[in-house]
């Protein structure tokens, strides 16, 4: 039996006269690596908005671990142990590297204490420091983070929110711009910390990178729920095909 | 994009650096901005002795004046530079810390002299009191609508101060009399102030380096991931707005007792806002020396102006010529500037460096 650590059921969101949710039911599956993926504007990022308390849904409902997590805070969304990565990075691009890892430790601060505490004790530091290496920032731990490349930002944003140990991530698009040899590495990156038991949910546009790292995809399509199943099913999926992947291998063929 | 570095933290290199008496200019500008205690000391030191050498009461006034802005300056920016929330409603805590002090002087028939300065901590506890709901209601807006927000404070309080029973009306107050000798008039309130600054750029200091410091440079630069991340983003703005507006009502306070009478128009002054927000910016926001550069040079300026040259409003001019200077060479502030151009060219060195190393293999 696999256990589902996220359930979204029947979310609905319009913008205006824009729906870009009609309707989507997505299982998350504890331990696994799960890929989301779907033509632009096929409402990936809204989902994840809605999950993550970004914005508010319609109608629907988001479970975790059973219990309804709909429209709260972003920072209650976060204490639950779920992070997640923008599609366009946001970091704080006038600190330093190490500082923007160290403000994802001023969860538990208390209020006026912690005007009297120096910023980062030197294990937070030490942790900071390991969770650079680990996706190979912490030469750059100095540098202000506005100077770092896209790329390099993408890593960050995945470092940051590693600090406070999430259990389930939702990444969007962490390999967009990203150069094929770090794609490689993050990948790698991710699969090493699904092993350690972390749950990812990912949205991708790189089909090699979607069909050979997830366990499981879910295809989008205007705001519904067109396939979901093991990376072969649904690749071979006529649906998908039609909706998606024909116009993307195309695509990739001409680029 | 050019990195502003308001912020200068070069934890692991920059140690390894500075130990290695780096000859480079960027060392001793990060120096400079993160001065050690003993050069604060041996500068306090010497603002203590000023007024015992030089006791001309136009320069001691003027000196008054500059410690009073450098202070203001400092306040201001430890939560409008920290947070990026630019306030132009500081002005009210500043003649709330006028009105404490006149009001309760004659209230309680205090007869001037040394023990009125007992009131400033209580002009502090009065504005930071007023500044948890002021803040409350406009800090639940963004950056723009903010700064239009307290602005609308600021007009609120002044027709309160010129239409409240207690206050006096447009016939202001009048204090009860220093009682200080003429001969060193200023000089009680020259070390008042002194004392209010050393305390704000200690507290300024502190906070730039505290968990709160950093968890408003995060507001400042994406408040949404900040809160995301777990930052407590309204408690903090609200709790930085208020401890902010303390010692700018304690220089309030001095003021309306060195200047012996209010009237409103002059305690909630429109154009301490902005001038504050000049010297700030000028000197470098985010900074702990931008301000307290920028209000020395501007006030001192300012004031001999107006002795010299007669003319009052000159100094608007001179302001404005020099804010357009800064904002068109310097956009980030003086300092910051300067700052950040040593440290990009310090990089580019670094990069050649390295890339000859590698060519070299
Ligand atoms: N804040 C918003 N206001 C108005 N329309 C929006 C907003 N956010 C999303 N939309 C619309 O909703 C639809 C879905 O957008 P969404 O960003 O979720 O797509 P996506 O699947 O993430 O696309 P992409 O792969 O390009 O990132 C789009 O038509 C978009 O224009
Ligand atoms: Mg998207």
């Amino acid at each position: 039996m696999t256990d589902v650590l996220l359930e979204v059921r029947g979310l609905h969101r319009s913008f205006g006269g824009v729906k870009a949710l009609a309707g989507c039911t997505l299982d998350v599956i504890e331990g696994k690596i799960n890929g989301l993926i779907g033509p632009n504007g096929s409402g990936k990022t809204t989902m994840f908005n809605i999950i993550t308390g970004y914005e508010r849904c319609d109608e629907g409902d988001v479970l975790y671990r059973g219990s309804s997590i709909r429209n709260r805070t972003p920072e209650a969304i976060f204490a639950l142990g779920i992070g997640r990565t923008f599609q366009l990075t946001r970091i704080f691009g006038r600190l330093s590297v190490l500082d923007n890892m160290l403000v994802a430790t001023q969860r538990n601060e208390v209020w006026l204490r912690s005007m009297l505490r120096p910023t980062g004790s030197a294990s937070e530091r030490a942790h900071a420091m390991e969770l650079l290496d680990f996706v190979g920032l912490a030469r750059l731990s100095g540098e202000l983070a506005g100077s770092l490349s896209y790329g390099q930002r993408k890593l960050l944003e995945l470092a940051y929110v590693l600090v406070a140990d999430p259990q389930l991530i939702l990444l969007d698009e962490p390999a967009g711009g990203v150069n094929p040899s770090l794609i490689n590495q993050l990948s790698g990156k991710i699969a090493e910390l699904n092993q350690q038991g972390t749950t990812f949910l990912v949205i991708e546009h790189n089909m090699e990178f979607v069909m050979g790292l997830c366990h499981a995809v879910t295809v989008m399509s205007y705001g519904c729920v067109i396939a979901a199943g093991t990376p072969e099913v649904v690749r071979a999926d006529p649906k998908v095909l039609d909706a998606y992947l024909g116009g993307t291998e195309e695509d990739e063929d001409e680029s | 994009m050019t990195s502003p570095l308001t912020r200068v933290r070069r934890p692991f290199a920059s140690a390894e650096q500075e130990a290695a008496g780096d000859p480079t200019p960027t060392a001793w500008i990060s120096l400079l901005v993160r001065r050690p205690l003993w050069r604060s000391v041996v500068l306090v030191l010497l603002l203590i002795l000023i007024p015992l050498v030089i006791t001309g009461a136009t320069f001691t006034t003027i000196a008054v004046y500059c410690l009073m802005y450098m202070g203001i300056a400092t306040a201001w920016n430890s939560f409008s530079g920290f947070s990026g929330y630019v306030s132009l409603g500081h002005a009210v805590f500043f003649g709330v810390g006028a009105y404490t002090m006149a009001l309760l002087s004659t209230h309680w028939n205090m007869s001037g002299g040394l023990s009125m300065f007992a009131l400033l901590p209580l002009a502090g506890v009065i504005a930071a009191l007023i500044a948890i709901p002021y803040g409350y209601v406009a800090l639940r807006t963004r950056r723009h609508t903010f700064v239009v927000i307290t602005i609308a404070f600021f007009f609120i309080f002044q027709l309160l101060a010129f239409n409240l029973s207690f206050t006096g009306g447009s016939a202001g107050v009048v204090l009860p009399n220093g009682q200080f000798s003429a001969a060193d008039y200023n000089d009680p309130f020259y070390y008042a102030c002194l004392v209010v600054l050393v305390l704000t750029v200690a507290v300024a200091a502190g906070i730039r380096r505290s968990r709160f410091g950093l968890q408003l440079f995060a507001i400042r630069d994406d408040e949404d991931r900040a809160r995301s991340l777990g930052v407590k983003v309204n408690r903090v703005k609200i709790t930085s707005f208020a401890v902010s507006a303390v010692p700018v009502a304690m220089m309030g306070a001095v003021w309306a007792f060195f200047i012996g009478q209010i009237y409103p128009q002059f305690a909630f002054n429109p154009a301490l806002d902005v001038t504050i927000a000049l010297m700030a910016f000028i000197g470098g926001f985010g900074t702990i020396i931008g301000p307290l550069l920028g209000a020395l040079v501007l006030e001192a300026l300012q004031r001999y102006l107006n002795l010299y040259l007669a003319n009052a409003d000159l100094y608007l001019v001179i302001y404005g010529l020099l804010f357009l200077v800064v904002i068109s060479f310097l956009p980030e502030g003086i300092l910051p500037s300067i700052a950040g151009r040593l440290r990009q060219r310090r990089l580019r060195s670094q990069n050649s460096t390295t890339v000859s190393t590698q060519e070299s293999r």
